[in-house]
């Protein structure tokens, strides 16, 4: 997206973001508490001093194991959680300082698609209801012009606008999946913060879903934060892949040059094991070891009791963000 | 009918050879009778797994691979029931074995693993207590011989510190660590078949690359056949030996793994294939096979897969038989060989 890269400030841009949860003690962990146990309610860093910025048009995929963070920065990059630190930035200003008309707008323009199109979309409404109401509350379309509209948009997710009387539990998964695309849609956005949106899917219907998005990205110029745990469906479809381990950013680049060289000794475990078509009979060697509690992270680097070639400073010192190259982070003491 | 007798020939011409099938399973039905009508989840399937070998059985949801599974495993209650066909494992028909012989066999000479590994591991247990007993329900073995063979058994599928896993409940180990002790309890009594249901798919790449390490690694050595179920082909392109793709109920391409990746005769193979983004061109749309999975119940007579193929014509109308292309690969479909318009 070279071409598009303006004079202008990034869509989206996060700051030194981080997201802290404390984990509250439960009652039996009280009362050990109160009895003079050491115990201290533990605090999970889930995200912890991100910085991303998103141009207009870019594809900007997501990767990292379970827990590392990827919801967490999604949601505060949509904007729908606030960070504990830093920033989140829509068109160069804090969307936390915004009110009024551009609040609504930067609300609209990024719009988040879940795993669970289920338990995202009100069994008690229609689908021409979850997929309308928003525009027509907001005055995007007049309500006369509800019907006409939601037939247009469902159309465009790939959905027979017949149906859109019915409730939700009345589809496919892969239809559902629609469904919550459409709504997404609905309030014309910029930018969709896909969360795992196809991973409940069969594989014949994730492609027909990766294609839709691959459409509609033309269609309405849109941006995406696609977040998922299957590399193979991000190196499809991301520009710019984002790999994360344990709350931080290991690794930045280019789709195509990551997958074709990754840097970060995280980075090269996590692609050489992905499960691919091309690998037969393959001999697994996994790396090993646990992924460590994001409650009590390993100090230094976090990657440092799993790498195969941690050294002197790993085990005490923080590894920062390095350029490495054009357009390409990434933080490994190997690369001072 | 001249299906099951080519499979039946086959393996008695084997018997000299080492390659004597550890399970056979001919023309099984297994249906569940529903109100709305009856569930055809396994449709006249056949197969055989060999002893060390890995099959693959792959197929989109609800098509029938648990069924599968379940029903080799004696594990079909009603409304559901096997209707006809053989299951015959090492030789003995387990259609018609008893209760109480599918019970000895189970966690014994068969073990299954699940997706959710809390199926095997009892909550209010300690590791080792549960290990002991799923080692002494089938032999006879004193407490401390037992603890010795459960300790070797989480060191072989890589458990770091096996002596404290032992002593530890299944809530305090993560979710990769359970489905290793589910593994290690499935390999305690030496099994010479393993049914395992999607153990991976709940799992992080990292944690799935070393359980598919370990599974392959104690099948090479100890010659348990197995059965790999997954929705996955890249996964089982890996790992299986031979891979089956069920659809609707059936299997429709059977064969060496390497001939149904590269070389996928049936439609919905190719299909299901083509959709995999690792076999797209980067940023090219991908493959979709249009429409989705049909329904189980009243499925119209003929191929199931014809309102989604690009081949189908009249003669589809009609149910194919699984034709053999050649010793161990198998096509169920009228047009094998017909290309696709534009491929
Ligand atoms: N609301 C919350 N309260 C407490 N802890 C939370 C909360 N949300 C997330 N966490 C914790 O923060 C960490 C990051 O969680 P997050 O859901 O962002 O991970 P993820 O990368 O999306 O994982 P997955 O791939 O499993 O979806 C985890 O340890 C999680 O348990
Ligand atoms: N108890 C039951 N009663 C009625 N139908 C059932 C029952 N159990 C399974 N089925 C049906 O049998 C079919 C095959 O189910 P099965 O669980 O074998 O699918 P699967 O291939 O394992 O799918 P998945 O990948 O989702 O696990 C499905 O259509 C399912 O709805
Ligand atoms: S900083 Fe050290 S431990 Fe971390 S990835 Fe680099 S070499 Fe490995
Ligand atoms: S039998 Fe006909 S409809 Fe079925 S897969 Fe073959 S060509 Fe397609
Ligand atoms: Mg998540
Ligand atoms: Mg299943």
């Amino acid at each position: 997206m070279s071409e598009l890269v303006s004079a202008g400030p990034p869509l989206i841009e996060i700051q030194g973001v981080s997201k802290r949860f404390v984990k509250r003690l439960d009652i039996a962990g009280k009362i050990a508490r109160r009895l003079g146990a050491g115990l201290e309610e533990e605090t999970v860093h889930a995200v912890d001093g991100v910085d991303l910025s998103i141009d207009e048009g870019d594809v900007v995929g997501l990767v990292g194991e379970s827990g590392c963070g990827k919801s967490t920065l999604g949601r505060m990059v949509a904007g729908i959680m606030p960070p504990s630190d830093g920033a989140v930035l829509y068109k160069g200003r804090d969307i936390a300082s915004l009110s009024g008309d551009d609040k609504l707008e930067a609300t609209f323009a990024v719009q988040m698609i879940f795993q669970d199109p289920f338990s995202s979309l009100n069994p008690r409404m229609r689908v021409e209801d979850i997929v309308g109401e928003a525009p027509v509350v907001h005055g995007l379309v007049p309500r006369k012009g509800m019907s006409d509209y939601v037939d247009e948009i469902l159309t465009k997710v790939g959905l027979d606008p017949a149906l859109k009387r019915r409730y939700p539990h009345q589809f496919s998964g892969g239809q559902r999946q629609r469904i919550g695309i459409a709504r997404a849609l609905a309030v014309k956005p910029k930018f969709l913060v896909c969360d795992e949106a196809i991973a409940a899917l069969d594989v014949s219907i994730q492609a027909q879903i990766i294609n839709l998005f691959m459409d509609l990205r033309e269609e309405f110029d849109l941006t995406y934060l696609f977040i998922s745990h299957d590399l193979s469906v991000v190196e499809h479809i991301s520009e710019r892949v984002v790999i994360m381990y344990l709350g931080r950013v290991v690794e930045t680049a280019q789709a195509e040059a990551l997958f074709a060289a990754p840097n970060h000794p995280y980075a090269q475990a996590l692609l050489s094991e992905v499960p691919r078509l091309d690998q037969r009979k393959r001999d697994f060697q996994p790396i090993k070891g646990e992924i460590p509690s994001p409650l009590d992270p390993p100090p230094g680097c976090h990657f440092h009791p799993r790498c195969p070639q941690s050294f002197g400073p790993c085990s005490s010192a923080r590894p920062v963000l390095k350029s490495i190259g054009p357009d390409r982070i990434s933080a490994c003491h190997l690369n001072d | 009918m001249s299906v099951a007798e080519d499979t039946l020939e086959k393996t008695s011409s084997q018997r000299d050879g080492s390659a004597v099938p550890t399970l056979v399973v001919e023309n099984l039905k297994t249906h569940f009778f529903t109100r709305a009508g009856a569930v055809k989840a396994v449709d006249d399937v056949s197969f055989s797994v060999k002893a060390g070998e890995i099959l693959g059985l792959a197929g989109e949801s609800g098509s029938g691979k648990s069924i599968t599974g379940f029903s080799v495993l004696g594990l079909i209650d009603p409304p559901g029931r096997i209707v006809s066909g053989a299951i015959r494992f090492n030789g003995e028909d387990l259609v018609t074995a008893s209760p109480e012989r599918l019970q000895d066999l189970r966690g014994n000479r068969i073990a299954m693993i699940f997706q959710d590994p809390m199926m095997t591991l009892n909550p209010v247990l300690r590791v080792d207590t549960q290990m002991i007993e799923a080692i002494q329900a089938h032999r006879k073995m004193d407490r401390k011989a037992a603890r010795q063979r459960a300790y070797d058994a989480l060191e072989m599928v890589g458990i770091p510190s096996p002596g404290e896993r032992l002593n530890a409940y299944p809530h305090q180990l993560s979710g990769g660590m359970r489905q290793r002790v589910a593994i290690a309890i499935a390999f305690l009594n030496e099994p010479d078949l393993i049914i395992a249901d999607e153990p991976t798919t709940a799992l992080d790449v990292t944690i799935q690359a070393q359980i598919l390490h370990e599974a392959q690694a104690l099948c090479r050595r100890t010659g348990t056949a197995m059965i790999w179920i997954t929705h996955d082909l890249a996964v089982v392109a890996g790992l299986a030996d031979r891979i089956a793709v069920m659809y609707a109920g059936r299997i429709v391409e059977t064969g060496q793994t390497d001939e149904v990746i590269d070389h996928p005769l049936h439609p919905y193979s190719v299909g299901l294939l083509g959709s995999v983004p690792s076999a797209n061109k980067r940023g090219d749309r991908l493959n979709q096979i249009p429409g989705m999975t049909p329904s189980l119940i009243g499925l119209p007579s003929g191929c199931a897969f014809k309102a989604r193929c690009p081949r189908a014509d009249d003669h589809c109308d009609a149910t194919p038989e699984v034709i053999e292309e050649m010793p161990g690969r198998e096509i169920r479909c009228h047009h094998p060989h017909r290309q696709e318009a534009g491929a």
